[in-house]
């Protein structure tokens, strides 16, 4: 074994670590990245046309992880055994250095700030006995108002084209009314709205909702962040979700971060890094730094350090923590723990309208995080009271660029054949003249939902994989279905020649088998209260005070809003506040 | 069904004159594909004779040729299908492989030990002799298109065992594997002559629509365009 030194360890190079990296250099700090992938940069295997290949990309999985070394299980409900995920399908966590941030689509918004406090806002709406049996439902213990200058902030790194709606308290554009004020107006104006999504503005306007451009980290034109790396302006290629961006339009931290950091003396980047766990002192308080696995050499390696960051994809955190000990694992049975508490997804379901043949939808054309939405149905934005669920839904229609291959697996949607005869017409039309809209929402954390070590599986290296259990709750699905009524008035007003509406259904379990979100989170969520959360309000371990847990795995509840500019805004707090209070005096940041 | 030759020719040309690119640049996986040979009948290299007779056939009533153009046999999915099978895909290293394997509900995703070369091995053994016991003694490629078609519709939703494969799963794989022949760029051997990307209206590599954000649902109206460079 090799031991050396470092001030600061970061373990994973996604947005998470690439954040917490640059932030904590220009602190001063020494500061290495463990990236178990490889060194992915757009300049090699991102350019054109070696990324645009559906094949090799999205289909045989580029620049996703490899299972074949390390996944989870999955069971459904605590009475079942839990199987292994082997292949993926439902969702796609990165691998390499950007991680899931060099293959996501863009989407990037802030948050509805209701759901910072979803149990105190639904509680004083509807009292105590709103919130079902079982449902977990807590509050994040930090407000917009404080995240609002980091939001500013990674907008500004990530290059983020939107149309604003109240600065500073006064209307400044015909962005989303639901928004929450800003303190400036977005880097970039919005993307253009694609022919379907232009089409959505209007019905969803006829019959009344409020749409709105979406927040996109993809750069409607010629932009330079404040680290002074360039992003140029996007074409529309459609390959976003699943790739790497040969435009350099789309933010990921290999294009906006990392040719900063990388030129930083005080920056480390060591690739093939499986970190096996956080190395704990005797009496397990403190993390004296990490032990990974050299994937080139086979060593085993001690880094110390004395700052450990965990930012990996978010359940890869979770397994670090119960791998290391950090915290208690949450145990559903006698609710006690937190490690593996609030393990959340999101709800997604497609609709699809069919346009009359003379109209054209030209799937093929989009951007990952560009489109209209509307918010009419999202977060506390509607009176659930009748209703009797918790959460909701932005709908959207969000025209990422169908590929050939996806479009032909997914099949032609509604009745028609999904091979053999007939199949090649239906394609034809749907390929040609549908468009689809989605209602992308929240999923509420259940006491019998839940992230553990698996008893019986290992990954490669010996260890014990991580197990989900998860299944969809009823809450949830009838947010979903009332959701999703919704979208029917505006397929009447654009004109649908027929329209299939998606819905989950009353006992529908989670299948692994078809694409949904790789939305997700908990697991080690941020709270007031060191019994329900395994984090505080600066993302600091309850129990080992100087390891920090970044990402999704804070969320105490799953939202309708897409999770990077959450991750990417709790990230820059996170690191506020350890380069203005805990450098300064290491320890716990608030007393539990 | 074969292509007629001017577009193959265009195919090889198109195919030559960026190959050295592509070596030169050092990308492996577009080197290894470039340096299948192109002349002639494609010999499979994995699969057997009798195999490759299931495969051709089953592929051609997923994907078949009718009025709108060629079906998966014109289009090379079979040898397209061949050559995944020599790949990290083909065998299993992209999935997670390690035991115990166990039962499990359909909806918790795959559980078999076997990589998708092998599930063809078994599977396909299993099927003609499903089809052998059920035809009077027929294989599957021997039997009428209509026939092939009702096999294939047992096997979609058929938990009989192939071998050691549900039906389900042999038609799922057959059926995901044909329709990527038949829609992913043509350096892979499928999609021969761009046809399936035409037929969507695919345009390929173009990958460049600053100008076709909105066009108040016209057309695009270019043709596709291979990775290579080439065009339909």
């Amino acid at each position: 074994m090799t031991t050396k030194k470092t001030d600061a360890i970061v373990i994973g190079a996604g947005w998470a670590g690439s954040i917490l990296a640059k932030e904590l250099t220009e602190a001063g700090l020494s500061v290495t990245i463990l990236e178990r992938g490889e060194d992915r940069a757009t300049a090699v295997e991102g350019d054109y046309p070696t990324s645009i290949d559906e094949l090799r990309g999205a289909i045989r999985h580029r620049l996703f992880q490899n299972l074949s070394q390390s996944t989870v299980t999955i069971r459904n409900t605590t009475d079942q055994v839990a199987v292994p995920y082997r292949r993926l399908a439902a969702f796609l966590p990165g691998e390499g250095v950007g991680g899931a941030g060099l293959h996501w689509s863009g989407v990037h918004f802030r948050v509805a700030p209701d759901d910072l406090a979803l149990r105190t806002n639904v509680i004083a709406k509807y009292g105590k006995n709103f919130i079902p049996e079982g449902m977990n439902l807590q509050d994040y213990d930090v407000t917009y108002e404080e995240l609002e200058p980091f939001f500013d902030k990674a907008e500004k790194v990530f290059g983020t084209s939107g149309e604003p709606y109240t600065i500073k308290g006064k209307v400044a554009g015909t962005g989303n009314p639901f928004a929450p004020d800003r303190s400036d107006a977005f880097p970039l104006p919005a993307m253009k709205d694609v022919y379907s999504a232009s089409i959505f503005k209007k019905a969803a306007a006829n019959v009344g909702y409020h749409p709105y451009s979406l927040p996109a980290a993809n750069a409607s034109a010629q932009y330079t962040n404040p680290y002074g790396v360039q992003m140029g302006p996007c074409n529309f290629c459609g390959y976003c979700s699943g790739y790497d961006c040969y435009m350099y339009s789309k933010a990921s931290p290999n294009v906006n971060i990392l040719p900063a950091l990388r030129q930083d003396p005080k920056f480390t980047l060591i690739t093939k890094a499986h970190v096996l766990k956080v190395d704990l002192d005797s009496d397990g308080k403190k993390a004296t730094g990490v032990t990974y696995l050299d994937l080139r050499t086979n060593q085993e390696v001690q880094l110390k350090a004395d700052l450990v960051i965990i930012s990996a994809f978010q359940f890869h955190n979770v397994h670090l923590m119960l791998l290391s000990g950090i915290g208690e694992p949450y145990d559903p049975v006698k609710n006690t723990g937190t490690i593996g508490r609030n393990f959340v997804y999101q709800t997604i379901t497609t609709s699809r309208a069919w346009l009359p043949s003379k109209q054209y939808t030209n799937l093929f054309v989009g951007a990952g995080g560009a489109g209209v939405a509307i918010d009419d149905f999202n977060s506390m934005n509607f009176d659930h009271g009748p209703l009797g669920f918790v959460g909701g839904s932005p709908v959207w229609v969000n025209q990422a660029g169908v590929k050939p291959i996806a479009a032909a697996i997914g099949g032609p949607g509604g009745k028609a054949p999904t091979w053999g005869e007939g199949y090649k017409d239906a394609m034809v039309e749907t390929y040609r003249h549908s468009l689809t809209i989605d209602a992308h929402g929240s999923n509420m954390a259940y006491r019998d939902i839940y992230l553990d070590l698996d008893p019986t599986y290992k990954n490669a290296y010996g260890q014990p994989l991580l197990r989900m259990t998860f299944t969809w709750k009823d809450n949830d699905i009838r947010m979903n279905q009332y959701v999703v009524s919704k979208i029917e008035p505006i397929m009447k007003e654009l004109g649908a020649t027929r329209y299939a509406l998606g819905t989950l259904h009353a006992n529908d379990v989670f299948d692994t088998r078809r694409y949904q979100t790789t939305h997700l989170g908990g697991g080690a969520v941020m709270g007031a209260d060191p019994k329900t959360s395994a984090i505080n309000r600066y993302l600091q371990s309850w129990d080992v005070s100087n390891v920090f847990v970044i990402g999704a795995s804070a969320f105490p509840q799953g939202m309708g809003y897409n999770p990077t500019g959450m991750v990417a805004a709790l990230a820059y707090w996170a690191a506020y506040h350890i380069r203005t209070t805990y450098l300064k005096n290491p320890g716990p940041m608030v007393q539990a | 069904m074969k292509m007629p030759s001017p577009t193959r020719r265009h195919f090889i040309g198109g195919l030559l004159g960026s190959a050295s690119f592509w070596l030169y640049s050092d990308h492996k996986v577009w080197a290894d594909a470039l340096a299948v040979g192109n002349a002639g009948p494609y010999a499979p290299r994995y699969f057997n004779k009798e195999e490759w007779r299931f495969l051709n056939a089953a592929c051609e009533r997923i994907y078949p040729t009718d009025a709108h153009g060629p079906g998966a046999r014109g289009l090379g999915a079979p040898e397209f299908i061949d050559r995944q099978m020599d790949t990290a895909y083909g065998r299993g290293e992209l999935w997670y492989m390690s035991g115990p394997f166990v039962s499990a509900p359909a909806n918790l995703g795959y559980q078999l030990s076997l990589p998708p070369r092998e599930v063809y091995r078994q599977g396909i053994a299993g099927a003609d002799a499903y089809v052998r016991a059920h035809h009077d003694g027929r294989s599957f490629a021997d039997l009428e298109a209509a026939e092939q078609t009702a096999v294939l519709k047992e096997f979609e939703h058929g938990e009989m065992a192939l071998g050691a494969v549900p039906a389900h799963l042999l038609f799922e794989q057959l059926r995901q594997n044909t329709l990527e022949g038949v829609f992913s760029d043509p350096l892979y051997g499928g999609n021969k002559g761009l046809a399936g990307w035409t037929l969507l209206g695919f345009p390929g590599a173009r990958a460049d629509f600053m100008d076709w954000v909105n066009q108040e649902g016209a057309a695009y109206p270019f043709g596709p365009v291979s990775i290579s460079g080439e065009t339909a």
